[in-house]
């Protein structure tokens, strides 16, 4: 399936949803494909399906800092080098790319990347979401290593990496980005198309796509957004139970910096139908979201939160004080909450105590 | 003695202040020509306050002048722009996301060249100098005379901005030149298109500075005067001249700082109601709240300081139909009120009409409104004050209650408590708060840069971002000892170990009174 260039604007936006406040910033990712498709470069898109079982499949994305990636904006080229590299160490040639999250630039990287090395982009990811780190993938779940992988900067400079695990593959991207600016692009988690079946989230780019429009039509149409998402999530296959788990103001942000990333809370005051305070806490994503002590969201499920009048995606470090927001919780898919699943990017991941409670089981405050 | 003036698209008007005190204040039509509007303004004050030319210490300006013609693409230059930031950067050329016809009328000559820095400010690329002369000197060939120049992280280092600046004046030496580090935050794309904007109106603000000059001279008054920007700080004529960007939107900050100060409260709600417009801010702690988000000026995105303002489509024009379901507003007969509005013998049921025929106000012929039907008038007056509350609603920040200053001529629309607010206070002078706006504005100075917590403590941090910002203020012309931060926002800078944290630091104080 050919991408349109007027469906950009939706896909970047539904990204940025399924980025749970993480993933990059969408109006950037649009801008950058929407040049390189009027440069005449063409984005196909197959569905997991239409992989052969031994095809190479290589994932690209950025890692690193957004405030960074909104100073140099992003070049293709080193996405297409990060991507050579890794295939000139394999001595393969990739069949296609596809993103490892979901997120308003980390959606759009590979499509760049397919379009301009004209190689098919599969419609799947591996977060359903974004993450923080580079193991939080279900790629990780089902023993796929994230290296051999490669990292490339805007200079031409790039690095091959081979780790023990995928946690060691982290934490030595991690240092490496930091050395070429704060942003590097990689190549990363190369499988096969048997692999990429097995441990894939399918459809998430149609899926962002469609929750983009979602919310664009029920704009024009002047009719309630949310509860046209939580409609269009309930009726997908892929995600499970979506609500509105409170509404009102940010009434309190505290935010640090520890251990290279922004870890904080944001205190939001009910208004409307919602009473008393819920508490998100994030690092990067959002984590948990508590109401009177009780949870009612938390990792991997997605707690997404909008502006209140425009229900635009806001990403972690756009929150600010006084912002007047709706909060949504998703379902996490089924193949991110298994036990193996959730000893990877589950609560206790990110230190939380909490035991994992599905979002489908989780009390409405 | 001071006088504030606002020149608006419509009216100019003038205030003489002494001290806290208002002497005297008058409400003249807007002139082709600016002066001579400010001119017969500041006369007339000064008329009815019996004062003399020398006993006016300074005088404080605040126009939507630039606003409006970069709006309605009005006297707008050629900029010579470039970037340095390859080979970063290079996908996204400057203007990409510009309505066509501005970048049409702005944007013919766009250039990147190599340069740029490192989040921490370590060059990333040594500067293409022979590349930036030569783009100068073709330029020059070309009658460009205004540059803008907007370097990767140049918010963290400057010297590759100025160095370019040096060689295009070496090579362009009437050149008016823009760069991105004095105006804009992180974000190139917006904090370029800031440039350019401002670039694009230098001409303008060279004109219209001279046109100011010219009405204080003619009367006859040399003392200093001051241009209000954006966040109600005042700026002195050269930074105008320099940055005339930096008064966008100053026209609704001056009536909310205005109406702040006639009623000495620091923290409300302030509701400016027009003939077509009702513009909802807030005010904390004597500044009206900045948007947090990128906002569009005439097509153009942009991040720079602008007042987090509501509009309604409800002002004293505002058409009121009941047909069906009844509806005020969004369309006004606007400047036409007083002819076609029924109290001044028109065929037009508005606002104004509603409130005089419920005995809100009295103007025009309150016997033309006497056939309302009651049941109409209350219906109208509910669905007013609802907009209003929905409005402020909307902006506060927090549940608790806090008082509403209403200002401008619309304001008689509204009788009635609003919820959410303690009290309404509707201040003398509400039709000129505008004009003490501008009277009564500081002086700012502003730091947004990344520090490390790590190597330098957060304390550390703070206290430096915050002296910088009150040497800032001063070199401004602030006087130090009434210097305080009114704004302190950490940003750390996600995935980045070093604990970079972005810290914007505002100091504000008062105008250092010197006079000659």
């Amino acid at each position: 399936m050919k991408l349109k260039i007027d469906e950009l604007e939706d896909l970047a936006r539904g990204a940025a949803f399924l980025g749970t406040g993480g993933g990059g910033n969408p109006y950037l990712g649009r801008l950058m494909l929407e040049r390189v498709m009027k440069e005449g470069f063409e984005v196909e898109i197959i569905g997991v399906d239409e992989v052969p079982d031994d095809a190479l499949v290589i994932p690209t994305a950025g890692m690193g800092a957004p405030t960074v990636t909104v100073e140099k904006l992003l070049v293709p080229e080193e996405y297409l080098l990060a991507l050579q590299r890794l295939e000139d160490f394999l001595g393969r040639k990739a069949f296609a790319t596809m993103p490892i999250e979901a997120g308003g630039t980390n959606s759009i990287v590979p499509l760049i990347v397919g379009a301009m090395r004209g190689i098919p982009v599969v419609d799947a990811d591996g977060m359903g979401r974004a993450f923080p780190e580079l193991q939080m993938v279900t790629f990780s779940v089902y023993g796929i290593k994230a290296a051999p992988m490669s990292l490339a900067d805007v200079h031409g400079n790039s690095v091959i990496l081979e780790a023990e695990d995928n946690a060691t593959a982290e934490w030595l991207a991690r240092g490496n980005c930091i050395r070429m600016g704060g942003h590097a692009s990689v190549g990363i988690y190369p499988m096969s198309g048997a692999e990429v079946k097995k441990c894939s989230i399918p459809r998430t780019l149609t899926i962002a796509r469609e929750i983009g429009r979602t919310i664009r039509e029920a704009r024009a149409a002047r009719t309630d957004v949310v509860e046209a998402l939580c409609q269009y999530l309930r009726n997908n296959d892929t995600y499970g139970d979506a609500r509105v788990i409170f509404e009102g103001k940010i009434a309190d942000l505290r935010r640090e910096t520890t251990r290279g990333f922004a870890i904080g809370q944001a205190r939001i005051e009910g208004s409307g139908a919602f009473s008393g305070d819920l508490e998100v806490t994030f690092q990067n994503e959002h984590l948990i979201a508590r109401a009177g002590g009780r949870v009612v969201a938390m990792v991997p499920d997605l707690i997404c939160i909008l502006d209140l009048e425009t229900s635009e995606p806001i990403t972690t470090e756009s929150l600010r004080y006084g912002q007047r927001v709706t909060v949504l919780g998703v379902g996490a898919p089924p193949i991110m909450r298994t036990p193996e699943a959730l000893g990877v990017f589950g609560p206790k991941c990110f230190g939380l105590d909490d035991t994992y409670v599905p979002f489908d089981s989780c009390p409405t405050p | 003695m001071r006088i504030g003036v606002d020149v608006g698209g419509t009216n100019t008007d003038a205030v003489l202040m002494d001290g806290g005190e208002v002497k005297a204040s008058c409400k003249t039509t807007t002139t082709e020509d600016v002066s001579s509007g400010i001119t017969s303004a500041i006369t007339e004050v000064l008329t009815a306050g019996k004062v003399e030319k020398s006993g006016i210490e300074s005088v404080m300006i605040g126009t939507t002048h630039f606003t409006n013609a970069f709006v309605e693409r009005k006297h707008l230059l050629q900029v010579g722009v470039i970037r340095i930031a390859l080979p970063a950067a290079r996908l996204l050329p400057p203007m990409i996301d510009w309505p066509k016809d501005m970048r049409d009328q702005v944007g013919r000559y766009r250039h990147m060249v190599r340069g740029g820095y490192q989040f921490d400010g370590r060059e990333n690329v040594l500067l293409d100098e022979k590349a930036v002369a030569e783009i100068a000197r073709d330029l020059k060939s070309k009658g460009v005379t205004s540059f803008a120049v907007t370097g990767v992280f140049c918010q963290v280092n400057s010297s590759q901005e100025e160095r370019a600046a040096e060689i295009i004046r070496d090579e362009v030496p009437d050149a008016t030149i823009t760069q991105s580090h004095n105006i804009g935050r992180i974000g190139l794309i917006e904090r370029e298109n800031a440039a350019i904007m401002n670039a694009s109106l230098a001409a303008l603000s060279t004109r219209v500075v001279s046109s100011f000059r010219e009405a204080l001279a003619g009367l006859g008054i040399d003392a200093p005067f001051y241009i209000s920007q954006n966040d109600g700080t005042l700026m002195n004529a050269e930074m105008v001249e320099q940055y005339p960007i930096l008064t966008f939107a100053s026209g609704p900050t001056n009536s909310m700082r205005g109406a702040a100060y006639l009623c000495d409260v620091k923290d409300a709600i302030v509701c400016d109601i027009g003939g077509t417009t009702t513009d909802i801010g807030v005010l904390a702690n004597g500044f009206p709240r900045e948007s947090a988000i990128a906002v569009d000026v005439g097509g153009v995105r942009t991040n720079f300081r602008m007042p987090d303002i509501t509009a309604l489509g409800l002002g004293g024009g505002s058409l009121v139909r009941s047909n069906g379901k009844l509806t005020v507003g969004p369309d006004s007969v606007g400047f036409r009120l007083i002819e076609d509005g029924l109290v001044f013998g028109g065929d037009t049921l508005t606002a104004t009409d509603i409130a005089v025929a419920a005995g809100q106000a009295d103007i025009g012929e309150r016997a033309k409104v006497s056939h309302l039907d009651g049941s109409l008038v209350k219906a109208a007056l509910d669905e007013i004050h609802t907009m209003i509350e929905v409005g402020i609603d909307r902006m506060k920040t927090s549940a608790e209650p806090v008082p509403l200053i209403l200002v401008g001529g619309g304001s008689i629309l509204v009788s009635r408590r609003i919820a959410g607010t303690t009290d309404t206070i509707t201040p003398d002078h509400a039709p000129v708060a505008n004009a003490i706006g501008a009277a009564i504005a500081q002086i700012g100075g502003e730091v947004d840069r990344v520090f490390s917590y790590e190597t330098l403590g957060r304390e550390a941090a703070i206290e430096s971002a915050s002296a910088e910002a009150r040497q800032k203020a001063i070199e401004a012309g602030a006087s130090p000892d009434s210097i305080e931060i009114v704004e302190l926002d950490e940003l750390p800078l996600t995935y980045m170990p070093g604990g970079a944290v972005r810290l914007r630091a505002k100091a504000v104080g008062d105008l250092v009174q010197a006079k000659g």
